[in-house]
């Protein structure tokens, strides 16, 4: 067991990364450990937790921006919004429960290190594309900001967004800065049954290139539409493709009834009221059907919605796969036996024949440390990439091994 | 106007010129070189027209193959290049130096692909804003970003700057409509970064190529997101008797929920200059006026003006005004996209581009306001107000040095202002070499060195787009090729 390190503020934290650093010791970056059990796991001397710097520094409801420290709970942000009608747009995918950490301990700090975002991305944009400042602690033990709380900012080179994604392994996010956005008055949900996953693909991305908004583009597969437990659609024993709309109340009645007609070659679908809809579209943000197993791995596939289908296909032959599609396509949740390797082997050639990048979020952590967590990257981009890590963290003190074996 | 301080040429590179020219001819031609002084003269500069170097070489390279032929042989050569696309920028940011070649991609404007079924295009990055839009209108979608430069302006331009535009409220800007880019580094490798997904593979590097104003690599390709168009919009006009009740009706509008697609701001200065420019209608009786247009179905529209309507209300504007057709609506956004050439007809100017939080609207409008007044100059104030973006137009006679060096003075007190009150120096310019020296009130030292690390990690001899974004004393070391020279923090 590591030691574990637990700043109360960021000079303190700052100080401690001055001292782990003079004494060369490996750090390892956590929030509260939603995330602990996805990644590969970092190699370390030392836990140091963001869990102490809580706390929302800066809401203004009426310019739709927030700051807060990097280990406010995610679920404390969002019930503040909440009081004030406003949401985060690109509705945040908790890890936790997936992958068999507690669920309800993502911190705001790991939403946006990993740049994990929901359904609604396909038109609110991601973590990354809503975040507009940020402050940080590198392996120099510098504190330094980066962005700040409007919207509109090209000052200097983004640092900000380009910490999304990175795991900690550039930097210690100590604060954030984002824009909010107000609740939809009312939402509504049009499901097909029964489409094939390439005509369900289509669909979704004919309702996207309409103007109407869609605002959640799902297909879920006989197997995973099996496992929602939204009451209307629980125990539905056929695949589902999900269209979700959201606007005014004056409005979305009209709006619908365009969307059904331009999707009536795929049938007449089931419709779930605002209630109804807001309980379904919750059940993607913690991955419910995705649920923890040991028996089973779990991927995430970036891709173009056009090839989502024809990927998912390709990997059936080679073994039973669930497959949950979110954002038209350009996301696909794979459930896949575990195995040696998850199946990694099959699923990177699948993916690599038709283009896109796989990374594997659930599987035992000896799997984890043994094959690629991340899709490998071209040698061009490698150097790149490690000239950033340098660039930032020249000693490798943060999360080493977190990303890559080598990095 | 000497006010800012551009590198001394070295005159070593400039005798060495004719040995240049024949080893870039052996490499890529000699159609592809302007030598002659007419022809680089051109080059002279951007729309920040204060300032004027003639590059000693201009090269028009048409393929990707062709740019990375020419960064290795200047890499191996150590010369210093200029990236340009279009030479819109409004900060200098692709002002030339005499002993630079200026690269510039303009010839590289074809689309390469259309993909309305997964919502992309491929382009080659030299094309015109506009022209992505128009290719993809006939399929029902647009390119959002929509500088006023769109006519104009290039794609590579675009993302060197992180451009904005008026319909940033709603689509975002640039980074956010952007999925990758073809680029190439100085030492003349090509490399994809991002590519035509949502979700990139690793380090996010394309945050940090997307606004990084030509100080990374040149980029020669692009893939961006398609927009659905909406099925219909329509702008309105609101004429306050204050500036002060404008600025509060904007946030009153975003405090509402409602997300118009732009708020655009125009003082009576800018209201006189564009109405004679454009005849849009707008009223010349009111001392700030607001465009607000939303979109949507024509049952929606009518529904979101008239909350908008609403909420003016309470803020006793002079006139409220719905654009009544197509026609007029075009006419008043024509007037708005021209204000700047307008302005420019009757005065030389300044554009500053400083961003504030909402909420500081109204008073920072009087500030701005007593700032030009303190200066003996008059203002146009003419901005983005949905996201806080200003634009205030310091007028002056560009004859008169004196006038100038006082124009630059106030427009140095705004954007410190702005800094002052939670904002920032640039919203959608860049920093070029306009905003350089200003760096240091917005970030440390640290910051700064964080930010220069990371150009180190892409351009490590600091030959790309020099003495520009960074104060010109953070990187004295750098320039003069002290190529391991890693920027610590002061």
């Amino acid at each position: 067991m590591s030691e574990l390190w637990r700043p109360a503020a960021e000079w303190e934290l700052q100080s401690m990364i001055a001292k782990l650093a003079r004494d060369k010791r490996a750090i390892e970056v956590v929030g509260h450990g939603a995330l602990r059990n996805a990644g590969r796991s970092a190699k370390a001397d030392v836990v140091l937790t963001t869990s102490g710097l809580k706390g929302i520094t800066l809401y203004e409801p009426t310019e739709l921006v927030m700051s807060a420290r990097s280990g406010t709970p995610l679920y404390e942000i969002e019930a503040v919004l909440a009081a004030r009608g406003q949401m985060l747009a690109f509705e945040p995918v908790d890890l936790g429960p997936t992958t068999g950490a507690p669920g309800g301990a993502l911190s705001i700090g790991g939403v946006f290190a990993t740049n994990f975002s929901g359904s609604r991305r396909i038109i609110a944009g991601s973590a990354r594309d809503n975040l507009l400042g940020v402050r940080a602690i590198n392996g120099r033990a510098e504190l330094f900001k980066s962005g700040g709380r409007v919207m509109k900012n090209v000052t200097g080179i983004d640092v900000a967004r380009g910490l999304t994604g990175s795991w900690g392994t550039l930097a210690v996010i100590t604060e954030v800065t984002f824009k909010v956005a107000p609740m939809p008055q009312t939402m509504q949900t049009l499901a097909f049954g029964g489409l094939p996953d390439d005509l369900a693909v289509e669909a979704l991305n004919i309702a996207m290139s309409t103007p109407l908004e869609v605002s959640g583009a799902v297909h879920l597969p006989r197997n995973c539409a099996a496992r929602l437990r939204t009451p209307k659609l629980k125990g539905i024993d056929q695949p589902l493709t999900l269209l979700r709309l959201e606007t005014f109340a004056g409005a979305i009645e009209q709006r619908k009834e365009k969307l059904k007609a331009a999707l009536k070659v795929y049938g007449t679908p089931v419709e779930l009221d605002s209630e109804e809809s807001f309980s379904l579209w919750s059940e993607f943000r913690s991955l419910s059907v995705m649920p923890f197993s040991t028996d089973t791995a779990l991927w995430r596939i970036s891709t173009l919605p056009t090839k989502a289908a024809d990927i998912v296909f390709a990997i059936q032959k080679f073994m039973p796969a669930v497959a949950f599609y979110d954002w038209g396509g350009g996301m696909v949740w794979l459930e896949v036996p575990a195995a040696a390797d998850a199946g990694a082997a099959d699923v990177r050639r699948a993916v690599a024949v038709r283009g896109g990048h796989a990374t594997l979020i659930r599987a035992e952590p000896e799997v984890r440390g043994n094959v690629d967590v991340f899709e490998p990257l071209k040698p061009e981009i490698e150097r790149l990439t490690r000239g950033i890590k340098s660039a930032f963290d020249p000693s490798g003190l943060f999360n080493r091994g977190r990303m890559y074996a080598n990095l | 106007m000497p006010h800012i301080e551009l590198p001394e040429p070295d005159a070593g590179v400039i005798r060495r010129l004719p040995i240049l020219i024949e080893g870039l001819k052996a490499r890529v031609g000699q159609d592809l070189l302007i030598v002659d002084e007419e022809g680089r003269r051109a080059y002279e500069s951007d729309a920040f027209t204060a300032y004027r170097r003639v590059p000693m070489l201009v090269v028009l390279p048409r393929t990707t193959e062709e740019v990375s032929k020419i960064l290795k042989y200047c890499h191996e050569n150590d010369i210093k290049v200029v990236p340009r696309g279009a030479g819109t920028s409004l900060c200098g940011g692709s002002l030339p130096t005499e002993d630079a070649i200026v690269l510039c991609i303009s010839k590289m404007n074809r689309v390469i692909e259309l993909d309305y079924a997964n919502r992309i295009a491929r382009v080659e990055a030299g094309i015109t804003n506009l022209q992505i839009s128009a290719q993809v209108a006939k399929a029902g979608f647009f390119y959002a970003p929509d500088p006023s430069s769109q006519l104009a302006c290039s794609l590579a331009g675009n993302i060197a700057m992180n451009s904005g535009g008026a319909h940033c409220l709603k689509y975002g800007v640039t980074t956010h409509n952007v999925l990758g880019v073809k680029m190439v580094l100085i030492d003349g490798t090509v490399v994809e970064i991002g590519g035509s997904l949502l979700e990139r593979n690793g380090y996010d590097l394309l945050s940090y190529v997307i606004g990084s104003e030509g100080q990374l690599g040149v980029i020669t390709e692009a893939t961006v997101k398609l927009v659905p168009s909406p099925e219909g919009a329509r702008p309105m006009m609101i004429g306050f008797r204050s500036p002060e009740a404008a600025g509060s009706c904007v946030s009153a509008i975003i405090a509402a929920g409602i997300i118009p697609v732009a708020i655009e701001y125009m003082d009576r200065a800018a209201i006189e200059v564009c109405e004679a420019f454009a005849g849009a209608g707008y009223p010349l009786d009111v001392e700030a006026l607001l465009i607000v247009e939303v979109e949507g179905s024509e049952s929606e529209i009518g529904v979101l003006l008239g909350r908008v309507a609403e909420i003016a209300a309470q803020f006793d504007p002079k006139t409220i005004k719905i654009s009544a057709d197509p026609d007029q609506s075009a006419r008043i956004w024509a007037g708005r996209k021209a204000a700047f050439g307008a302005i420019g007809r009757v005065a030389d100017y300044l554009c500053m581009d400083g961003t504030i939080p909402l909420a500081q609207l109204p008073h920072c409008l009087t500030r701005i306001n007593q700032i030009c007044a303190e200066y003996g100059l008059k203002v146009a104030n003419i901005f983005h107000a949905g996201d806080g973006n200003l634009h205030p137009l310091i007028l002056y006679d560009a004859n008169n040095p004196e006038e100038a060096e006082r124009a630059e003075a106030a427009g140095e007190a705004i954007l410190k202002l702005c800094v002052e009150l939670g904002g920032c120096l640039t919203g959608e310019h860049g920093v070029g070499i306009e905003k350089r020296e200003l760096m240091t009130t917005q970030f440390t030292p640290t910051d700064l060195a964080v930010q220069m690390r990371i150009k180190t990690v892409f351009d490590p001899t600091w030959r790309l787009n020099q003495a520009k974004v960074f104060p010109l004393a953070f990187t004295d070391a750098m320039r003069a090729g002290n190529a391991a020279s890693t920027p610590e923090a002061a």
